[in-house]
C-alpha cells in the first residue's frame, strides 16, 4: 500500500501533531510507506485458523471490587495546570 | 409521496456503581469540581486502569434481562480523539468485542400493540468530563468529575417506524434499567442520554436513506419532539430536490428544532484499537449464572403476571408495571388487603390522582402501601362505604392518623348498616319533605328512578356520610312506594 503526501498530512491533522515544512511531510511518507511494506510482509503470512491477539500477555484481566477509596488530592493535581479558577481546569475557549 | 421513517437510539446508561469504571474514586453526583477526578481519571502518566467489577455485574445483568448473548470474552478499545474534558485523548470503550451481544426488547404502543425492538449490541465505556463555555475571559472551564464514569452504550437495531415507538422503547429501556437498580435512570441529570438516528425512505423501498445523528437528546418529550422534527426537515428538504448528509445535528428545545453541528467524515476517524493497559475479560458461566440469581422480576414479566394471575386489564397492568417503585407499592397494598382490583383502583385513582397533583414520586408516597391496604380492607369489608374511605383516604394523606381504623373510630365513620337506624333517619327525611315526597309520588314511575337520589343525598347527609347507600336506596324505595 502506497502513502501519499495528504494522507500524512491527514494522519498528523488526526494526531494534532504540526509538521513544519513539506520536506518533512515528505519524510514521513518514506519512513511510512516502509512501515506498511513490513505490514504488508506480515499480511502475507497464512493466518486462517488463529484467532486474533488482542493483547500479548496470555491472561486475563483483573476486577477490582466497587469500593471508593481515592481521597480528593485536586490541589496536588491543579498544582500543575498552567491555569484554573473556582476548582475547574481553564482551557482554550472550545466552542463546538 | 408516502414516506416511512426509520430510527435506531444509541442510549447511554450511567451505571449506579459507587466508584468509577477504571478508578476507585467516587461517582457521586453534585460534587466540588474536580474532587472526584483521581490520577487514573486525570490520565497522569504511569497509571494504569483496572477494571470495575460492579460495572461489569451490572452490563451482564441487562444482557440477561433483554435475553442477549453473554460473550465469554470481551475487549477494551481506545477510541482517539481530542477534546479538553477527554484528558487522555481517548475514550475507553468496546467496539469489536463488546460485552453483550445480540438481544431483543419489548414495546408496548398506545393501543396495547406489542413490538419488539433487536438490540444490536450493548457495551462498556467510560464517560468524559464537563466542558463549562461561561465566564472564564475566554477560556472554558473544565471539570473533570464525570471522567471515567461507567456508562452502558445500549445500541439498537434501526427497528422502530415514529417517534412515538422511539419513545416507547426508551421507556422500556428505562423500565429495564431500575428495575435492575442498575441505574437511577435520571434524564434531567443526565443518567441517561440518547442519540437517536433518524433516517426517511420511501414507502416500500428496501435500502435505508441517509441518516442523521442527533445527539445528547435528555427527555422522553424531547426526543418524541426532536423525531418530529427532523423527520420533516429531511422529508421537506427531499421533496424540495435536495440531499440528506450525514452528520451530527443537536436538539435545541427552546427554539423545537435541530441544528447541524458538524459533517461526520472528518470527525468519525477514531481510530480504534484494542487497548493495551487493560487485559481481555474473561466471564465464565458459573459468573453468568451466578449474576442470573439476582435478576428481580422484570417489567414485561410483572405485567404479563398481573394480566395473567392477578386478572387485571391489560391498562392497568402497563401502568402497575411501568416502575419499580410503582409496582412494589401496588404489590405491598395487594398482601394487605388481597384484592388486586381494588388495589389497582386505588393505587392509579385515588393515590396518583394526589400525588399528580402535588407532583410527589410514589417512593416519596405520605400515605404509605400498609395504610392504604388497611383502608382498602375496610371498603372491602364494608366497615366503611365510599364516600368515608375518600375522606380516610385524605385524613392519612394529611397525617391526621397512623391507620385507617384509627381514623374511622376517632371519626366515627364506620357504616351504618343497622336497618332499624337507617330507617329512623329515612322516617324523618321523609317527614321533613312533604313537597318532595308528593311530586314522587305523582310521577311516572319510570321517571322516579332519577328523582329518588334527592332523599338519597339527604339520608346520607344526616348519616354524615356513614349509612350503607345500598341499604338507604332499597328502603327508601320500599317507603316511598308504600303509599
Amino acid at each position: 500500500m502506497a502513502i501519499e503526501h495528504a494522507d500524512v498530512l491527514r494522519a498528523a491533522h488526526l494526531a494534532r501533531l504540526g509538521l513544519n515544512s513539506d520536506a518533512e511531510a515528505a519524510g514521513y511518507v518514506d519512513d511510512l510507506t516502509r512501515i506498511l511494506e513490513m505490514v504488508d510482509r506480515l499480511q502475507a503470512v497464512d493466518t486462517n485458523g488463529i484467532a486474533p491477539l488482542s493483547h500479548p500477555l496470555d491472561t486475563t484481566q483483573r476486577l477490582r471490587p466497587d469500593e471508593v477509596t481515592e481521597t480528593n488530592q485536586r490541589d496536588a493535581f491543579q498544582a500543575c495546570a498552567p491555569e484554573t479558577a473556582e476548582g475547574l481546569y481553564l482551557v482554550p475557549r472550545v466552542v463546538e | 409521496m408516502q414516506w416511512e421513517t426509520v430510527i435506531g437510539l444509541e442510549v447511554h446508561v450511567q451505571l449506579a456503581t459507587q466508584s468509577k469504571i477504571f478508578s476507585g474514586a467516587s461517582t457521586a453526583f453534585g460534587a466540588e469540581p474536580n474532587t472526584q477526578a483521581c490520577a487514573i481519571d486525570l490520565g497522569l502518566p504511569g497509571v494504569l486502569p483496572v477494571l470495575n467489577e460492579g460495572a461489569v455485574a451490572m452490563a451482564v445483568q441487562f444482557g440477561l434481562a433483554i435475553n442477549a448473548e453473554i460473550p465469554e470474552t470481551s475487549l477494551f478499545e481506545r477510541k482517539n480523539y481530542f477534546y479538553p474534558d477527554l484528558p487522555k485523548g481517548y475514550q475507553t470503550s468496546q467496539m469489536a468485542q463488546p460485552i453483550v451481544g445480540k438481544g431483543e426488547v419489548e414495546i408496548v404502543l398506545d393501543d396495547e400493540v406489542r413490538k419488539r425492538i433487536r438490540i444490536h449490541h450493548a457495551h462498556l465505556e467510560e464517560d468524559a468530563g464537563k466542558s463549562l463555555h461561561e465566564d472564564f475571559h475566554g477560556m472554558s472551564g473544565i471539570d473533570l468529575n464525570r471522567a471515567g464514569t461507567p456508562l452502558l452504550e445500549i445500541v439498537s437495531e434501526p427497528d422502530m417506524r415514529s417517534a412515538k415507538e422511539a419513545v416507547a422503547y426508551i421507556r422500556a429501556i428505562h423500565a429495564i434499567v431500575t428495575y435492575l437498580g442498575i441505574s437511577d435512570g435520571n434524564m434531567a441529570e443526565g443518567s441517561m442520554r440518547c442519540d437517536v438516528n433518524v433516517s426517511v425512505r420511501p414507502k416500500g423501498q428496501e435500502t435505508l436513506g441517509t441518516r442523521a445523528e442527533i445527539k445528547n437528546v435528555n427527555s422522553f418529550r424531547f426526543v418524541e419532539r426532536a423525531i418530529e422534527f427532523e423527520v420533516e426537515r429531511q422529508i421537506e428538504l427531499i421533496e424540495d430536490g435536495g440531499k440528506v448528509v450525514q452528520e451530527t445535528r443537536l436538539y435545541d428545545p427552546d427554539q423545537d428544532e435541530t441544528r447541524s453541528m458538524r459533517t461526520k467524515e472528518e470527525a468519525n476517524d477514531y481510530r480504534y484499537f484494542p487497548c493495551p493497559d487493560l487485559l481481555p475479560v474473561m466471564l465464565d458461566s458459573a459468573y453468568i449464572e451466578h449474576q442470573r440469581a439476582t435478576l428481580p422480576e422484570l417489567p414485561t414479566e410483572k405485567r404479563h403476571r398481573f394480566e395473567t394471575s392477578l386478572g387485571l386489564s391489560a391498562y392497568d397492568a402497563g401502568v402497575l408495571s411501568s416502575t419499580r417503585p410503582m409496582a412494589e407499592y401496588f404489590e405491598a397494598v395487594l398482601a394487605v388487603c388481597g384484592d388486586a382490583k381494588q388495589a389497582a383502583n386505588w393505587v392509579q385513582g385515588e393515590l396518583s390522582g394526589h400525588l399528580n397533583r402535588e407532583n410527589i414520586d410514589i417512593s416519596n408516597s405520605p400515605v404509605t402501601p400498609e395504610q392504604l391496604g388497611g383502608l382498602v380492607s375496610r371498603v372491602l369489608d364494608d366497615t366503611i362505604n365510599g364516600k368515608a374511605a375518600k375522606q380516610v383516604f385524605a385524613a392519612l394523606w394529611n397525617n391526621e392518623g397512623q391507620s385507617a381504623d384509627e381514623i374511622i373510630d376517632t371519626r366515627g365513620l364506620k357504616q351504618v348498616t343497622d336497618t332499624g337506624a337507617i330507617e329512623a333517619m329515612i322516617d324523618q327525611v321523609i317527614a321533613d319533605s312533604p313537597v318532595q315526597v308528593a311530586q314522587y309520588r305523582d310521577a311516572d314511575p319510570e321517571k322516579r328512578g332519577k328523582m329518588i337520589g334527592y332523599f338519597v343525598g339527604q339520608v346520607m347527609k344526616a348519616s354524615r356520610g356513614t349509612a350503607n347507600p345500598q341499604q338507604v336506596n332499597g328502603l327508601l324505595k320500599q317507603k316511598l312506594d308504600e303509599a
